[in-house]
Parts: C-alpha cells; sequence; structure tokens
C-alpha cells in the first residue's frame, strides 16, 4: 500500500468517524421537535452538549487533512460546490449558536426561536452532506485541468438529492436510538416509536438508493471485480442493518446502536470503494478525473503527514474515549447543563 | 469602469470577505489563549490553597471562556472551508506546505481541545477536582498548540524556507507548487518564533485587560469586592509583564522584518525614499502621490538606530524596493502599525502606574484609574487585531512571499492570482453580505449574553477566609507550601453540586 492509498484510507476513517459521531448529533437536533416540555428540549441538547463540538472536529480535520493530503481536490471541491459549502457553514454556524444560546435567556419566545434553529439547521446540514456524497458517486464536470466547470444547481437532480433524503433518515434513526439511550421515562417511549420511523425512513430510501446506483452509476460496482472482498462490505452492510430492527426489538438500545454505526461506516466504506481511486469523478471525460495520485501533495509530505497522524490518533482516541466515559449514562440536568 | 464593476471583483470580494471573517474570527482566539492561561493560575490556586474564593473565580471565569470558546470555533471552522471555497489557486499552490500545518492543528490542537473543554465547562460534577484542574491545563494547552500550527503556517507565507517550488502534473498539464523539502526548516522559518511570541504576547495582554476589565467594573459598583481586587491584581501582573515583554518583542519583530521583507518594512515605517539618517515617524499620512508623509511629526535617525544601532545606517526606500517586492497598500499597513504601537506604550504606561497605585494600596479606590481599565479591553481588542493588519496588508501584494535570491524574485504568489478559478463575484457578494448579518447577530448575542453573565456575577462564598495577596507570594515565592498538591487531596472540599 502506498502512501497515496494509506492517506485515501485515513481519510475515509476521518469522515466515518464524523459520519458516525456527528450522524447522531444531528439526528437528535433532527428529532428536536419530538420533545415537547421545556425541560424535555433541555434533555435533547445536553444529551449532546459536552460531545458536539468534538464532533465537529472530526469534520474540521477531515478537511485539513484533505488540503494537506489532496490539495487538488480540496480545491476543486471547495471552489466548485461554494454555494453548498455556503449553505453548510450557514446551518453550522447556526446549529453551534442555536445549542450555546437557547439556555441563556429564560424567555419562551427567545427559546422557541432557538428550537427552530436547531432543527432546521440540523436537518440542513444532514441534507447537504448527504448530497454531496451524491454528486461524488455521480460525478461532476471537470475539465482538464481537473477544475469544476458545471453550476451547482445543474448537480441537484434526482440522485444526489435522494442520497441526501437517505442520509437525514440515517441519521434520524441514529439519533433516535443515541437519545434513547440517553433518557428515561415517558419520553424515551415516545423516541421508541421513532427509532422505528426513522429505521423505516433509512430503509426506503436506502433501498431506492441501491437500485438507482445500480442502475444509474455502472462504475460504482467495477472496483468489485478487482477487489472481490468488497462484497464482503456489501454483506456486513445488509447484516448491521438487519440487525437494527432486532435489536430494537429485543430492548438491545446498544446494540441496536453498535449496528446503526456499523451501518454508516460500512456505507462510507463502500462509497469509498465506489469512488477508489478517485477523489473526484469528472462526468463526462471521466480521464479529468483528480484521483489519489494526481491530485496528491508530494510523497514526502505524505509521509510526513502519515507520521503526524500516527502520532496524534492515539491521542484523539484516548480524549474521545475519555469524554464519552465521563458523561456516560442518562442525562442528568445539572447546574453546567444548557 | 463604474464604482459598482470595480467591486464586482473576484479578488476584491474575496479580500474583502477574508478581512471580514478572519478579524472576526480573532477577537476570540486570543481571548481565549489568554483566558485559559489565567484558569489554569486559579484552578492552581484552589487546588493549592483549597481557598472558595479561587473555586468561585475559576467557575465564574470558566463560563465566560466558554462562551468565547464557541464564538471562536464557530468562527473557526469559516476559515478552514475558506482557503477551499475563495482561494482555490493559492491552495493548489501551498496545499503540500500549508495544509500540513493546518492538518497538524486539527490533530495535535482541536482534538486536544474540544475533548477536554467538556470536561472544563460541564465536568465540575463528574469529575474531581483535579481531574477538572487537569482537563483545563489540556485546554489551553490546546489553545497554545492551536496557535503553533497556525502561526507556522502563517509565518512561512512570510518567510518561505524548507519548501521548494516544483512543478506537478495534472492530467498532462503542469504547473508550479510549493512542497516541503526540509519539515523542520519550514516549522522554524525565519519569522515563525518571532511572531509567535508576538501572538503569545498579544493574547496573554488581552486576557489579562478582559479580566481587569470586568473586575474594574465590579469594583466602580462595589460588587464582589474580595473576588474583583483578586482577579484584577492577577490580570494587572500579567498584562503588566506582557506589555513590557511585548515592547522587547516587537523591537526584535521589527528587525526581522526589515531583514526578510524590506518592503513591508518600508510600508511600515512610510519610508518612501532610500536614506541614511532614516527618520521614525511618530504620526503622520503617507501620501502616494507626491512619496511622503504628510502631516508627520519626526525624529530624525531614530529609524536607522533602531534597526541598526546607528542612526547613520541606510534604510531602503519603496522606490528601491518596490521593483523586487512590489508595493504594498502604505497608508492601511502605515497605519495601523502605528496605532498597534501606541497602543503597547498606553498599556506601558497604564500597568505600570496602576502597578504603582497598588503598591502603594490607594488603586482601588482611584475611580478614574478604573473606569480607564474598563475600556482599555477595546484597546487590547484593537491592538492584536490592527498588529495582524499590518502584517497581512503589508505582505501585499503577495499571497505567498517570494524569495529574493542574488536579486532575482523567485517563487512567491501574488494576491490577485491566488483566487478560485470557478467562483463569481455574485456569489462572493452573496456570502459577504450571509457572512455580515450572521456576525452582526453573532456578536449582538454575544454582547447580550456576556453582559447577563457579567450581571449574574460569580457565585461566591459568602466571606473570604484570607486577604493577602496569593498571585504576588506565588510569583515571589512565598506561599505557604504546607499544602502541596498531593497532600491538598484530603482537605479540598468535595464536589457534589
Amino acid at each position: 500500500m502506498d502512501y497515496n492509498v494509506l492517506w485515501f484510507v485515513l481519510l475515509g476513517v476521518l469522515l466515518a468517524g464524523y459520519a458516525i459521531l456527528d450522524g447522531f448529533d444531528l439526528g437528535v437536533g433532527i428529532l428536536h421537535p419530538v420533545a415537547r416540555t421545556d425541560e424535555e428540549r433541555r434533555i435533547v441538547l445536553n444529551s449532546i452538549g459536552p460531545i458536539w463540538d468534538g464532533n465537529e472536529v472530526w469534520l474540521v480535520t477531515f478537511g485539513g487533512a484533505l488540503f494537506a493530503a489532496f490539495p487538488e481536490a480540496y480545491a476543486t471541491a471547495f471552489s466548485g460546490f461554494y454555494v453548498a459549502f455556503m449553505v453548510v457553514l450557514f446551518a453550522l454556524i447556526f446549529r453551534a449558536v442555536s445549542i450555546e444560546f437557547r439556555g441563556k435567556m429564560k424567555s419562551s419566545r427567545w427559546r422557541t426561536t432557538w428550537d427552530y434553529a436547531f432543527f432546521g439547521s440540523s436537518l440542513l446540514a444532514s441534507l447537504v452532506f448527504g448530497v454531496a456524497v451524491g454528486a461524488a458517486m455521480d460525478g461532476v464536470p471537470l475539465n482538464q485541468r481537473g477544475i469544476f466547470i458545471g453550476r451547482f444547481v445543474d448537480q441537484l437532480h434526482m440522485y444526489p438529492l435522494l442520497v441526501g433524503v437517505m442520509t437525514a433518515a440515517m441519521f434520524t434513526m441514529h439519533g433516535a436510538i443515541y437519545l434513547f439511550l440517553k433518557t428515561e421515562g415517558a419520553f424515551q417511549k415516545r423516541l421508541e416509536t421513532w427509532m422505528w420511523r426513522g429505521f423505516g425512513c433509512f430503509l426506503a430510501s436506502y433501498l431506492l438508493v441501491t437500485i438507482m446506483t445500480l442502475v444509474k452509476i455502472p462504475r460504482a460496482t467495477q472496483n468489485f471485480q478487482d477487489h472481490p472482498w468488497g462484497w464482503l462490505l456489501v454483506f456486513l452492510n445488509v447484516l448491521a442493518i438487519a440487525n437494527i430492527p432486532r435489536a430494537i426489538h429485543q430492548r438491545r438500545a446498544v446494540y441496536a446502536f453498535v449496528s446503526s454505526s456499523a451501518t454508516i461506516a460500512a456505507l462510507v466504506c463502500l462509497f469509498g470503494l465506489a469512488l477508489f481511486p478517485n477523489l473526484i469523478t469528472s462526468n463526462p471525460h471521466p480521464e479529468n478525473s483528480l484521483t489519489i495520485y494526481n491530485a496528491a501533495s508530494s510523497q514526502k509530505t505524505l509521509r510526513i503527514m502519515a507520521v503526524i497522524a500516527l502520532l496524534g490518533m492515539p491521542f484523539v482516541l484516548t480524549y474521545t474515549g475519555i469524554v464519552y466515559w465521563t458523561f456516560r449514562g442518562k442525562v442528568r440536568l445539572e447546574h453546567h447543563s444548557y | 469602469m463604474s464604482a459598482l464593476d470595480q467591486l464586482m471583483d473576484v479578488v476584491l470580494l474575496s479580500r474583502l470577505q477574508f478581512a471580514l471573517t478572519i478579524m472576526f474570527h480573532y477577537l476570540f482566539p486570543p481571548l481565549t489563549i489568554g483566558l485559559g492561561v489565567i484558569l489554569v493560575y486559579l484552578e492552581g490556586m484552589f487546588l493549592r490553597t483549597g481557598d472558595p474564593l479561587y473555586e468561585g473565580a475559576a467557575r465564574f471565569w470558566t463560563k465566560i471562556f466558554g462562551l468565547n470558546f464557541a464564538m471562536g470555533v464557530v468562527t473557526g471552522i469559516v476559515m478552514e472551508f475558506q482557503f477551499g471555497t475563495n482561494w482555490a489557486v493559492y491552495s493548489r499552490f501551498v496545499g503540500d506546505v500549508f495544509g500540513s500545518a493546518l492538518a497538524a492543528e486539527g490533530i495535535f490542537a482541536f482534538f486536544l481541545e474540544s475533548g477536554f473543554l467538556a470536561l472544563l465547562l460541564f465536568g465540575w460534577d463528574r469529575v474531581g477536582p483535579r481531574m477538572h484542574f487537569f482537563a483545563t491545563v489540556m485546554v489551553a494547552i490546546g489553545g497554545i498548540f492551536s496557535s503553533v500550527w497556525i502561526t507556522v503556517a502563517n509565518s512561512w507565507q512570510q518567510t518561505p524556507a524548507g519548501s521548494e517550488i516544483r512543478e506537478h502534473i495534472v492530467n498532462g498539464e503542469v504547473f508550479l507548487r510549493a512542497e516541503i523539502v526540509d519539515f523542520w526548516a519550514l516549522v522554524f522559518n525565519p519569522s515563525t518564533v518571532h511572531r509567535l511570541i508576538h501572538v503569545w504576547l498579544g493574547a496573554f495582554i488581552l486576557g489579562a485587560f478582559f479580566v481587569m476589565s470586568i473586575s474594574a467594573w465590579y469594583l466602580l459598583h462595589g460588587r464582589h469586592r474580595a473576588f474583583a481586587e483578586r482577579s484584577f491584581t492577577g490580570g494587572l501582573l500579567l498584562a503588566t509583564v506582557c506589555s513590557l515583554a511585548q515592547l522587547l518583542s516587537g523591537d526584535l519583530q521589527a528587525k526581522n522584518v526589515a531583514r526578510h521583507q524590506p518592503a513591508k518594512l518600508a510600508a511600515m515605517e512610510g519610508q518612501y525614499e532610500t536614506q541614511t539618517h532614516a527618520p521614525l515617524y511618530l504620526f503622520g499620512s503617507p501620501d502616494d502621490q507626491t512619496g511622503t508623509v504628510r502631516y508627520a511629526i519626526r525624529i530624525p535617525g531614530l529609524l536607522s538606530w533602531l534597526l541598526h544601532g546607528e542612526s547613520a545606517a541606510e534604510v531602503p526606500g519603496l522606490n528601491d524596493l518596490e521593483k523586487t517586492w512590489g508595493r504594498p497598500p502604505v497608508w492601511l499597513t502605515f497605519q495601523s502599525y502605528h496605532l498597534m504601537i501606541w497602543i503597547g506604550f498606553l498599556f506601558i504606561g497604564s500597568t505600570l502606574y496602576a502597578s504603582f497605585l497598588w503598591w502603594r494600596g490607594t488603586l482601588f479606590d482611584r475611580r478614574a484609574v478604573l473606569w480607564f481599565f474598563v475600556f482599555a479591553v477595546i484597546l487590547a481588542f484593537v491592538a492584536n487585531e490592527v498588529g495582524w493588519v499590518a502584517a497581512e496588508v503589508g505582505r501585499q501584494p503577495w499571497i505567498v512571499y517570494p524569495t529574493v535570491v542574488n536579486g532575482v524574485v523567485t517563487g512567491g504568489l501574488r494576491t490577485s492570482d491566488g483566487v478560485s478559478e470557478s467562483v463569481e463575484a455574485g456569489q462572493v457578494l452573496g456570502s459577504i453580505i450571509m457572512f455580515g448579518l450572521i456576525y452582526l447577530l453573532l456578536f449582538f448575542l454575544w454582547l447580550m449574553i456576556l453582559n447577563d453573565k457579567i450581571q449574574k456575577g460569580p457565585d461566591l462564598p459568602r466571606r473570604s477566609t484570607q486577604h493577602t495577596h496569593p498571585f504576588l507570594e506565588a510569583a515571589t515565592g512565598l506561599v505557604d507550601h504546607t499544602g502541596s498538591l498531593t497532600e491538598e487531596k484530603g482537605r479540598a472540599p468535595e464536589e457534589n453540586g
């Protein structure tokens, strides 16, 4: 395995980490309206209160690593999808602000405003992330120099939108399971219904996306011929998805959460396998694609970065572990809560 | 071309957007770096002395810290995305070098900060006081790590080292970009250390003035006296030491700029013509048309003396430098640089005077002095901002500074060449409006909540048991060492919420 492939894998790890961690975080935001009383809403916010910031760091580091390892892909994607990235920034800023500022004032109008902002921005961010993945699967028009030459609105057709919907549904399900773990009593009962609803929406959109991928994007399955172990991923993905309703039914929420995390991880892996070795696929003119070789930094830099990642990763996992361990168990509203 | 057409230029708009977003962002990081150091001190003293006044103070400043940190995170994500969205050509050119520093910041600093921030803000009732102290130290270190990597990245843009311009081929198209050849030479490029120290001192000064501002306000209103006196004294000591140190750091840095970025120095000092006995302008208004500094108050020979130790030394002016280095906007560079320096001198004078009053024991009765410190924090914000304006505007017309080898300019990237190829002016205008509105809202929310927290004040024990000044005792080694960190365990109050 060369450094280019290593960095493709590491970016996949960062993306999967982000999708799993901020996935339930965003899902919790989408489910925020399910909470009715102010106390329930505070429980929702405080379930992610200490961790949302750390979860978002995975995205920031993904962006930084993409910039460092594959600057061509970073530059083309971020400038080409200018409007989409501005929408993401808008959503992420408003989400952070509504989490932080909602509890700072007692007025119910103040709090309701931020409740809507929290819900809306979480949904918007989930949709745009999904659309971005869909657009990457589908490919975008690039010129010979690897620069985006289309318009963003042209990318908003059926397939990316459907992937956006699937992502939002998946995060809703993932968030519902997480919230179920973090709550008690009547509120938890209502969340059980939402776990089922989330799963239903996810399953329906997942099947549609799978069919459309097979029909519309033949390139997506080409890699399976060269890498037959890819079928193992498909198998694991189906197994993980099938496990979710089983675990919910058996009331083993931790198991359900692990399963939905595995589902997300498997989907990110499949996404990576479908792209490989492209980072940004050109459609039409696939020969203009930006790959992990022509878009990469120098070998020396990739090696230095690998050392940095190797040094840093154990620490990152330790911090994450410490924080999740400290805030384990049901949400308790304390003096310092939101 | 009409004025509107001139405005609808992607380069200009992208520069305006970058200026808006970075200047708003930079209100917060130096504040959290400065406050982080103060939090470490307060919690450390609480562990050491068990004095609940320290605990109350640590809890209060932690809340303020959390608010500022959130603002820094939210506005910081924008910065990282913006290199790619608005400066794609620049990103392709520097990714190999600059991207690495940015990624290192993410891996080494952001995870550390965000992880332990959770314990710092929400962990009071979940972890023991020593673990909480550890979290505080980690968050403070995280902020400092972050400043290291981002200053490394920016310093490389100012004085590139450890990199080489090489050809890179994408689908048969050849283009040039910077690549790392020596990682440590890149990290310790000629300006990194000078600039890092300057950034840190600026952050400590801001943190100290912020604490002094709120404390002075309490003192003027007769509220939380013991807490406010202790906070003010600690802040004053930090501010005095750092303001004095900043003078030395600034002097070293100006000499370094003169060596590596002579055109920037000429713009900062308003040197249009190469001359011996170069004067130092105390005030003035550089005029590009006439090539002179108007309404100037000058001290002949002082600039030559400051830079080279003798007043007869020659200082190159823009007339000679322009051919090789290009000409930065002189007026803005000159004024922001001078504003920063004047604020620096004001801080040295005012902190020394306040320290003298404190030593006399009359500081807290001098209402005029306290009122000065209530508002001086605004100047500390301004000094941090305009210092960066001088650094970044003075770097123009380059986004990555060139290197001159035997009089030949090599490498470097012009700002006008760094902008995204596929972005239109209308899109940038739209995002400027969006950021402008969001940041205006954020700014008012920040002020409102800050005010709310200040009005509520710290949650303190009714009477402090100690009336000494442990900060100075600690600083001078006179502290009572009967309770060391390990022995303290039994005596520290249990935290049960």
